[in-house]
């Protein structure tokens, strides 16, 4: 039994200790004690007795009441609430159209949901692969946000020079252009307060003793198509229909991502960078496919991240057993793997010597089950996954939004309750 | 079966769509009979489900497959004269539809898909479906299996108003239900009342094929 008070003990010593231990987890060493995560969309709304459109829209009260939760649960990182929940102001001022929230077509207290569709077309490749920000610009950006509609005004830049470069100034006196860069302003005003909120929030957090855990978000490439850009239809018949132009394209946007990625997670103060995985699942594709279209542009973003002095944390969402093997071809710990479905103490068998894994209470037993079993499972993980270090506690995939605030604590309490 | 049949049946199930797509076409400009040709893209159909279920084939395949059906279909179906049009006997009736709240169809698309092409009588009522519409559609289409869909966690909760629902109008013993999506497992099972769970669309298939009745 571990004698920490739950308390707020707060300061630098709290805070490096806390990273000690993450870090200890991280490379493969036995920590003082398993560290236990905190990840969450709208389960703090819960616990704070607020509406989740209140949490998407109040920064202040959102704050509030993710710092009580932090200082009753005493997380050992945190990712960062304001910048995966408060998001309604900027999006109504974006009048962004792939999520569908409180206020904007779901009910007060339904998560935001995101509309799988196809916003690039199959035949919009070639377009994407000659040039990704004008396409990003002329097409894509008008399409899937209001204030972007305009945009599409502006000069085709590349391969204008000289005296047709001054000349060609006036596209941004073009009616739409104007109103779209005035949008944009406003949208940037407001993304730039909730910005500003999140880091003043980080800061209290850090005095309090609390590390932030995602430094940066990235998609495997494969998934940015397959979410953002294709759709689940269009990206299935991709890999039949146009296979070479789809790896071309993922090859080709693995470049922006990973500098975008590197330079927003150097700007923070945590290495780590989360990477949710959504179509690596067993029941989507082979193996053969998995190997073929999602595996290497993922390991090589890995290796970039992690040669740029970062830690890579893909979630593998669903059932990821079958690529348990494959996926263990990454340097010895350096990578966090946060594991949804799969057994951990069998995934331990195969990944324990090469990488930290993360997780995995079910979000059903969160959800429907009672403390005494959510304790149960966490001892189990604790003692047979947090052996020599390797594992940092959490839920497969974050706290799920009803959970029964007595099980979130029992999952808490199990970290400080057992030891390895 | 004849050669170009033959070669029907395999451009299909081994995902070879422009030739599949031109076999069938050619097959139809000389005259073939439409629905032998539809027939053989079900044989072809039942190539590609069995080797879903042996997990030598997942879901690009099946939506491909399903493409190449609906192409195909698309000229061979007006060609089909009315006299001819005697409906294939269905295995049985099973409803399907998202839980309210929930607006996540992949899953539930992929499903109905698959029940379909196994021969049973599908129907899809969307997305974040109240709970009474539930009730109203079961007691018009009166299905044997009900399956509630669900990919966030606060579908645990609609799936047991659902059920509860469903109990409440005395429908209940008429029918089986299952459930699946998401993180749905055994706990989320016995807390909706749901019968079974499926983790991917063949546990439907079979789920369904254990319910009906004869």
């Amino acid at each position: 039994m571990n004698a920490e008070p739950l308390t707020a003990s707060g300061g630098a010593a709290a805070y490096a200790e806390r990273m000690k231990r993450i870090m200890d987890a991280v490379e493969l060493r036995q920590p003082d004690r398993v560290p236990v995560a905190f990840f969450n969309l709208f389960w703090l709304a819960r616990y704070g007795g607020i509406s989740y459109r209140e949490a998407m829209h109040s920064y202040d009260r959102l704050a509030e009441i993710a710092q009580r939760a932090f200082l009753e649960l005493q997380p050992d990182m945190y990712a960062h609430p304001h910048l995966l929940t408060a998001v309604g102001p900027v999006m109504e001022k974006m009048g962004y159209k792939q999520l569908q929230w409180p206020g904007h077509g779901t009910a007060d207290n339904v998560s935001y949901q995101y509309i799988d569709r196809e916003y690039m077309k199959a035949e919009e490749y070639d377009d994407y692969l000659l040039d990704p920000t004008g396409y990003y610009l002329r097409t894509y950006l008008p399409r899937i946000g209001e204030a972007y509609q305009g945009i599409e005004g502006l000069p085709m830049f590349p391969g204008l020079y000289y005296l047709r470069l001054v000349v060609a100034s006036r596209q941004f006196a073009g009616p739409g252009v104007q109103r779209a860069l005035a949008a944009l302003k406003e949208t940037g005003d407001e993304a730039m307060r909730l910005f500003d909120r999140a880091n003043r929030f980080e800061a209290d957090m850090t005095e309090l003793g609390f590390p932030l855990s995602n430094g940066a978000t990235a998609p495997a490439p494969f998934d940015f198509f397959a979410d953002y850009l294709r759709g689940s239809r269009g990206i299935m018949l991709d890999m039949y229909r146009c296979k070479d132009k789809l790896l071309a394209a993922i090859e080709r946007a693995a470049v922006f991502i990973t500098r975008q990625t590197i330079a927003t997670c150097k700007a923070s103060t945590s290495r780590i960078v989360f990477i949710p995985l959504h179509w690596a699942f067993d029941g989507f594709m082979s193996l053969a496919q998995f190997k073929l279209f999602f595996w290497p542009s993922l390991r090589k973003l890995m290796f970039d991240l992690i040669d740029a002095g970062l830690i890579p944390m893909p979630l593998w969402e669903g059932d990821c057993t079958s690529r348990l093997e494959t996926i263990a071809d990454i340097p010895r710990g350096q990578a966090i793997y946060w594991i949804e479905r799969a057994d951990l103490v069998r995934a331990k068998e195969v990944l324990g010597d090469v990488v930290c894994l993360r997780g995995n209470v079910p979000a059903s037993m969160l959800t429907t089950g009672t403390p005494d079993e959510v304790d149960a499972f966490c001892r189990r993980l604790i003692e047979k996954v947090g052996k020599g270090g390797g594992l940092i506690l959490d839920c497969g995939i974050g706290i799920p939004d009803e959970s029964k605030p007595e099980n979130v604590r029992a999952m808490f309490a199990a970290a400080r309750k057992y030891n390895p | 079966m004849i050669e170009n049949e033959k070669q029907l049946v395999e451009a299909i199930s081994e995902m070879r769509e422009e030739e599949a797509f031109a076999l069938a076409k050619a097959m139809l400009d000389r005259g073939d009979d439409p629905i032998r040709v539809l027939e053989l893209c079900r044989e072809a159909m039942d190539i590609v489900g069995k080797r879903f279920e042996r997990q030598e084939y997942f879901l690009p395949e099946l939506v491909l497959a399903g493409e190449m059906l609906e192409n195909i279909g698309a000229i061979a179906k007006p060609l089909i004269q009315e006299k001819s049009g005697g409906k294939a006997k269905k295995l049985g009736r099973v409803l399907i539809g998202t839980v309210h709240g929930d607006l996540h169809d992949i899953g539930k698309n992929i499903v109905t898909f698959m029940l379909d092409i196994n021969g049973f009588e599908v129907k899809d009522i969307g997305i974040d479906v109240p709970v009474a519409t539930f009730v109203e559609e079961i007691r018009e289409f009166k299905p044997s299996v009900v399956g509630l869909s669900g990919f966030l966690t606060l579908a645990f909760d609609s799936m047991k108003e659902t059920v509860q629902a469903i109990e409440a109008a005395g429908l209940r013993n008429q029918m089986k239900i299952m459930i699946g999506g998401g993180q749905v497992d055994e706990a989320v099972r016995t807390y909706t009342g749901a019968d079974a769970y499926g983790s991917n669309a063949v546990s439907a298939v079979t789920l369904c094929r254990q319910w009906m009745p004869g």
